[in-house]
């Protein structure tokens, strides 16, 4: 089932490698910028600030790893499942190296402070423009071999992957119009709380573009694989499919609750945000069940366990978000370590976990071979599960430590701590979050260790006994 | 059956996508910004603070401070008055940020005077001892103005000449000040939200030294960043022999002194630590 069938695997390989080096980028940045909250004197002005490494963490993190594995994944994904060879092979290897390109320009370009300020849309207009011709490329190409296919019936992960492709289309483009002052700065074309939600629109819907629905596509189409029996219900992917994509859509200004938004827009972000759950808890379950008869796996079969596990802490995650929506909630936790917290459990818990079962699924197959230790990749589970896990249990008892001191009041109503004095008590969280960053780190070393070891073996393989 | 037809099925996603986009997204243009909510006294950007704006987005700074004072106790109490959409209608991009890892800045505009900003700036925890923000000295060079007016234009902010030729030999760092002394400045906030302290004021603490490490110790917290450990003052005045009345000496740090750039502290302090405050400064004498 490999290049024998004319499938274009060359190029899920140069995107797998690719992701990887950039996840690295991404962990490596992030660890660093936890060690300079904890220790200010390790920023290094100009380039070396936390204000301008953050973005290029999170940028290399959702876009370098969570993209550029997508790229891969969906590629791959869309070959089997239409039993036919990608549109343009060509048309795919100009993508790669578009998509390292912008990449790297985008980590130049923010370390430089070339920086539009909007969360996750940071990349100055000409960088943009680059993501903008990168993603029609990847679009056409699949779209056309969808066309094209061979097996008539589209499973459940094409839905998401065509979800994907016009959402983040749309997306993107809305929030990045800009009025250019020069090739290295320009301004929002919005202005004020317009910007601002037209910015948490956007934002939030990142998160279900990028990091909800393609996930579940390569969940839906490994989860089966990894088991060997297919997924329980498609009727309940179909209900969960439309209605996710639905609603997810009204939810954006829950970034804004108790900001100059119209009170409308935040009860309906509010309202649909709870809603939200039911359609997101009907992709676990339809993880769970597949699972029935098959929960032996979860200690025999490696690769199950990272997926059931990266279902999980999806759902977790689906149910600590919307409590997070709520106002009386969001009054108490918004703008604290929370956040980071649930974040992290999202990107490092659901999305990596995932990527991680796809990559030591496919990399073995692509270069035929097995992978090179399959003990290895059980130490690598538990040590970015307990990475993860010290980094967002941390962040959750920081965030309401720091909530209830800057609420607590005095006996004539006045307040009890200044702004600093609840923050000099986060620094014992922050080294905590460093060290289980350092740990999630460890991890990924060994992960990229394991994969580097596959490949080269199987090419070894390879070079012995010509197929 | 549309599982069979791809081009329709991503019609339909794409149609289904756009219905809470076009609600929640595309219709509040139509109430956000109306004429009818504008603030008359909320100007637009000076070339300075513009510029002082663009170092601040360039430099990340909403990455850690967050511009909006949530209409909640603990915000309106510790920032000031809460905000409204009016305030920002020259903000492109907006600059509410979405974490407090330093306190909100939408009221920091009149606070503290220019000097207390440039010590800040150059040496963060010089100015506020546990405080995790990096150090921007190097802000102390020149400004490149070269796309200023460009920049003024595409804004369609007004300006003269003569504020284009005032940029010359301006800092960086003076263009950050100038920015941060504007932020939420614009609506009479302090005005109108200003606590009068009535009637006779009496000490509860006088002549109680067992106040006195704990006056020293808030001293040390909230007031030696401006007027020195020893209290020989720097940013602001030479507090020792203070020869006023302890009322007096109350009601500067309840309300503080606007003009002078001298904060309000009864918000975060209190009656009571304010008193023990007041004791403390009361009892140091040059030697």
């Amino acid at each position: 089932m490999n290049q024998q069938d004319g499938y274009a695997d060359d190029i899920v390989k140069g995107f797998v490698i690719w992701s990887m080096v950039w996840g690295l980028v991404a962990v490596l940045l992030g660890v660093f910028i936890s060690f300079q909250i904890a220790f200010p004197q390790l920023n290094f002005p100009p380039y070396l600030t936390y204000g301008r490494l953050r973005p290029i963490h999170t940028n290399a993190g959702i876009f370098g790893w969570g993209i550029g594995s997508f790229m891969a994944f969906f590629i791959y994904i869309t070959q089997r499942l239409t039993r036919t060879s990608l549109w343009s092979p060509a048309l795919a290897k100009a993508q790669l190296w578009l998509f390292n390109v912008v990449i790297a320009l985008a980590a130049v370009t923010l370390a430089m402070g070339m920086n539009r300020s909007k969360e996750y849309a940071e990349l100055e207009w000409p960088v943009a423009s680059l993501v903008v011709v990168l993603w029609v490329i990847f679009a056409v190409n699949i779209v056309m071999t969808i066309v094209k296919r061979r097996e008539e019936q589209m499973y459940i992960s094409l839905w998401y992957i065509l979800a994907t492709l016009v959402g983040v289309a749309v997306l993107y483009l809305v929030n990045n119009a800009s009025i250019p002052v020069s090739l290295t700065k320009s301004y929002s074309a919005y202005a004020g709380a317009n910007d601002a939600n037209v910015q948490w629109w956007y934002g939030h819907n990142a998160v279900a573009m990028v990091l909800t629905t393609p996930p579940l596509a390569i969940f839906y189409y490994f989860l089966p694989k990894a088991t060997g029996v297919p997924i329980y219900s498609h009727r309940m992917g179909v209900v969960a499919f439309w209605s996710l994509i639905f609603m997810y859509l009204w939810t954006g200004a829950h970034h804004l609750l108790w900001a100059p938004v119209p009170d409308w827009v935040q009860t309906l972000a509010m309202g649909f945000s709870v809603m939200l759950i039911a359609p997101s808890w009907a992709a676990v379950f339809n993880g769970y069940f597949s699972m029935n008869g098959q929960w032996h796996q979860m200690r025999e079969n490696y690769l199950v366990k990272f997926l059931i596990f990266g279902i999980t802490f999806y759902g977790m995650q689906t149910l600590q978000g919307p409590s997070q929506s709520i106002r009386t909630f969001s009054a108490f936790i918004h703008f604290t370590d929370w956040v980071p917290g649930h974040v992290h459990m999202g990107t490092l818990g659901w999305v990596s976990l995932v990527l991680f079962a796809a990559i030591y699924y496919t990399v073995p197959r692509l270069y035929h071979t097995e992978v090179y230790s399959i003990p290895m990749a059980n130490m690598h589970f538990w040590l970015v599960l307990t990475g993860q896990l010290i980094f967002s249990i941390t962040m959750w008892i920081a965030g309401v430590q720091q909530a209830a001191m800057l609420n607590a009041t005095n006996p004539d109503g006045s307040l009890h701590y200044s702004f600093i004095e609840t923050l000099a008590e986060l620094y014992p969280y922050w080294y905590m979050r460093a060290a289980g960053g350092v740990i999630y780190l460890a991890g990924l070393l060994l992960f990229l260790y394991n994969i580097y070891k596959t490949i080269t073996v199987g090419k070894a393989q390879a070079a012995v006994q010509p197929a | 059956m549309i599982e069979k037809k791809p081009i329709i099925f991503l019609l339909l996603a794409t149609a289904t996508i756009l219905v809470g986009t076009i609600i929640t997204m595309v219709l509040p243009f139509r109430w956000i910004n109306d004429p009818k909510l504008a603030i008359a006294s909320v100007k637009p950007y000076t070339p300075l603070q513009l510029e002082g704006r663009d170092i601040y987005i360039r430099e990340g700074c909403n990455n850690c401070h967050t511009q909006t004072v949530r209409p909640l106790l603990s915000d309106t109490e510790r920032y000031g008055e809460y905000s409204k959409s009016g305030e920002f209608v020259y903000d492109q991009p907006f600059l509410w940020g979405s974490r407090r890892n330093g306190p909100d800045l939408a009221r920091i505009g009149g606070k503290y005077p220019d000097a207390w900003h440039v010590k800040h700036m150059k040496d963060p925890r010089a100015m506020v001892p546990r405080s995790n923000m990096p150090s921007y000295a190097f802000l102390d060079r020149p400004l490149d103005t070269s796309l200023t007016e460009k920049k003024m234009k595409a804004l369609k902010f007004p300006y003269t000449q003569a504020d284009i030729d005032a940029l010359k030999g301006k800092t960086e760092l003076d263009a950050m000040v100038a920015y941060m002394q504007k932020v939420g400045n614009d609506i009479p906030w302090r005005k109108t939200g200003k606590a009068e302290v009535l009637g006779e004021l009496k000490n509860p603490f006088q002549d109680n030294l067992s106040v006195l490490p704990e006056g020293q110790k808030l001293y040390a917290e909230h007031c030696a960043q401006c007027h020195g450990l020893e209290l020989k003052g720097e940013v602001g005045p030479d507090l020792r022999d203070m020869d006023k009345p302890d009322s007096k000496v109350f009601a500067t740090i309840y309300s503080g002194i606007t003009e002078g750039g001298m904060p309000a502290f009864g918000d975060t302090l209190g009656k009571e630590r304010t008193w023990k405050l007041v004791t403390y400064l009361k009892s140091v004498h040059r030697k």
